[in-house]
């Protein structure tokens, strides 16, 4: 489904990012793991065209995604839910579920894909009229989610979903993202709760200082002693 | 009973002003939420339109009411390029000044201003049109009223005209699919080119409105006013009180904050003479930088977020 072959990217003269190549097939769950400052989050900024990359590129479905405007590639197929939700705060929820949904056949089923979300999220449902700026953390991831559902994505990319959510909330947005994993979405998470990611990815990469340093199946990364060590505090 | 009706003739007066006012706020305040600059040519962008509206009347014989279906997509076109060329290019370049945007538009209204002083010369001009001496009284209509208003019938109209564009605003930015399109990009750029927009197009269209909107505020303004080439500046201050008084980037903040300095203008023509109407303007500028720095919107917020 995406392919991204030995990409470098500085942040001005600073290289952050240092020759990463992986791939996601279509109907994964790929894990991006690694501690903070690592990179991760670069890497899907990288994809999604807001960070230039400065050499190698990206496929998406067979077609180089790194020449293409950023704002284009939702349109592709692919739908990157940023770190810290990222909502339109000033926006209502339904509001924000809609610009989810401006292009193509997104926008013709807007109506009916709005229900399914509130289906999926019935607490969102009860606050569709309410500005997402006043939305409790929980709510507002799923709202994140939602927003990317709506544009009917072939592969969502998330970035760090947990992120300070109470243990039950993380147990939620983990459950959505199985439910919507087991409807044929390829998924491409970053995370640093690393055991529950590893608990339902199929495969992960473990990224160290802007470098892939790992990578395997997600169970047997869990069983690395390094992994072990530097992640999951045993 | 006559203080009275001086206080309700001048608070009326004041609010007929305050709609105009909250035009010209409305305009900035869209260029502003969206680019995160203000605009200072953004009076001398009027300026433009009314010099349009100033020979469509004079040569055409065109009512300045009418000259806004002209003048307004006129200005969006002149607001769309200077975006492109001239804003767009400065905002890629990393510099010491981190609002060198801004200065460029100081640059734009001087160009402006000139311009128009080399082409049309400094003289005063105005728009002679032949109901703008019609005025109702109160007591027309209401004989045994115990009290005396009068509405000029120019005022009215200039004051109902920019009310319908602040609702068509309103109605846009609400329930188009554009118009959040542009209330995204101001409130999340990133998130919105992650959503699919196209930010810088979203750009070029904010400006291009914010600039036929205050284009249709001048055409608005023009019968009740003189025109001449230096009237810009004044209005960009007024536009900057405005805005800063609403809440930087707030719609409804502007339109308030428009009404307020309309009636506090017209309050210190009133009481205290003609002439301090701009002392009343940027005392009540300085008190909301003091005492509410976070402008009308500030409070809006506060009811809305409970924080």
């Amino acid at each position: 489904m995406i392919q991204v072959k030995d990409i470098d990217v500085f942040y001005a003269d600073l290289q952050v990012i240092w020759d990463v190549s992986f791939t996601v097939s279509p109907g994964e769950i790929v894990a991006l793991i690694g501690a903070n400052g690592a990179g991760k989050s670069t890497i899907l900024r990288t994809i999604s065209g807001l960070v230039p990359l400065t050499k190698g590129g990206i496929i998406f479905d067979g077609k180089p995604i790194h020449t293409m405007n950023g704002y284009d590639l939702i349109e592709l197929g692919l739908v990157h839910v940023p770190e810290a939700r990222r909502l339109f705060p000033e926006m209502t929820v339904e509001e924000n579920l809609d610009i989810g949904a401006l292009k193509g056949v997104a926008k013709k089923n807007r109506k009916a894909n709005k229900e399914k979300i509130f289906e999926l999220f019935p607490r969102l449902s009860e606050r569709r009229r309410q500005l997402s700026g006043t939305l409790s953390g929980g709510e507002q991831q799923m709202l994140a989610i939602g927003r990317g559902l709506m544009s009917m994505p072939k592969m969502m990319m998330l970035d760090e979903p947990s992120l300070g959510l109470a243990p039950i909330l993380v147990k939620e947005v983990f459950r959505v993202i199985k439910q919507v994993r087991s409807e044929g979405m390829t998924v491409l998470i970053v995370e640093q709760n690393v055991k529950q990611t590893l608990s339902i990815a199929d495969r992960a990469y473990v990224l160290e200082n802007g470098k892939l340093i790992m990578e395997g199946k997600a169970a047997e990364l869990a069983d690395n002693e390094h992994v072990k060590a530097a992640y999951l505090g045993v | 009973m006559v203080q009275l009706e001086v206080f309700l003739q001048t608070l009326v007066s004041g609010l007929l002003l305050g709609g105009l006012y909250a035009l010209i706020g409305l305009g900035m305040t869209l260029i502003m939420g969206v680019m995160k600059i203000i605009n200072l040519a953004h009076g001398e962008l009027m300026m433009v339109a009314m010099y349009i509206a100033y020979w469509l009347f004079t040569l055409l014989g065109i009512d300045p009411y009418l000259a806004v279906f002209i003048a307004s997509p006129a200005l969006f076109i002149l607001g769309v390029l200077i975006q492109k060329y001239l804003i767009t290019p400065v905002i890629k370049v990393e510099s010491i000044l981190p609002e060198n945007q801004v200065i460029l538009t100081v640059g734009i209204g001087m160009v402006l201003a000139s311009l128009a002083t080399v082409f049309f010369k400094s003289d005063y001009r105005s728009t002679p049109v032949d109901y703008a001496s019609v005025t109702w009284y109160l007591t027309d209509y209401w004989a045994n009223s115990p009290i005396e208003l009068s509405i000029s019938l120019l005022w009215a109209v200039s004051f109902f005209f920019s009310i319908m564009i602040t609702i068509a605003m309103w109605f846009f930015l609400s329930r188009t699919d554009i118009g959040k399109s542009i209330r995204a990009t101001s409130q999340d750029s990133d998130a919105a080119i992650l959503m699919g927009i196209n930010v810088n197009r979203m750009r070029s269209l904010s400006f291009g409105l914010g600039a036929a909107i205050v284009a249709a505020a001048g055409c608005l303004f023009i019968p009740l006013y003189y025109l001449y080439p230096a009237l810009g500046g004044q209005f960009t201050l007024i536009a900057f009180v405005i805005t800063i008084l609403g809440g930087l980037g707030s719609n409804v903040g502007a339109i308030i904050g428009g009404l307020v300095l309309g009636v506090f203008e017209s309050m210190t023509s009133t009481y205290i003479g003609m002439g301090w109407a701009p002392v009343g303007r940027f005392s009540i500028f300085i008190a909301a930088l003091i005492f509410l720095p976070g402008g009308i919107a500030s409070l809006l917020h506060r009811r809305r977020f409970g924080k």
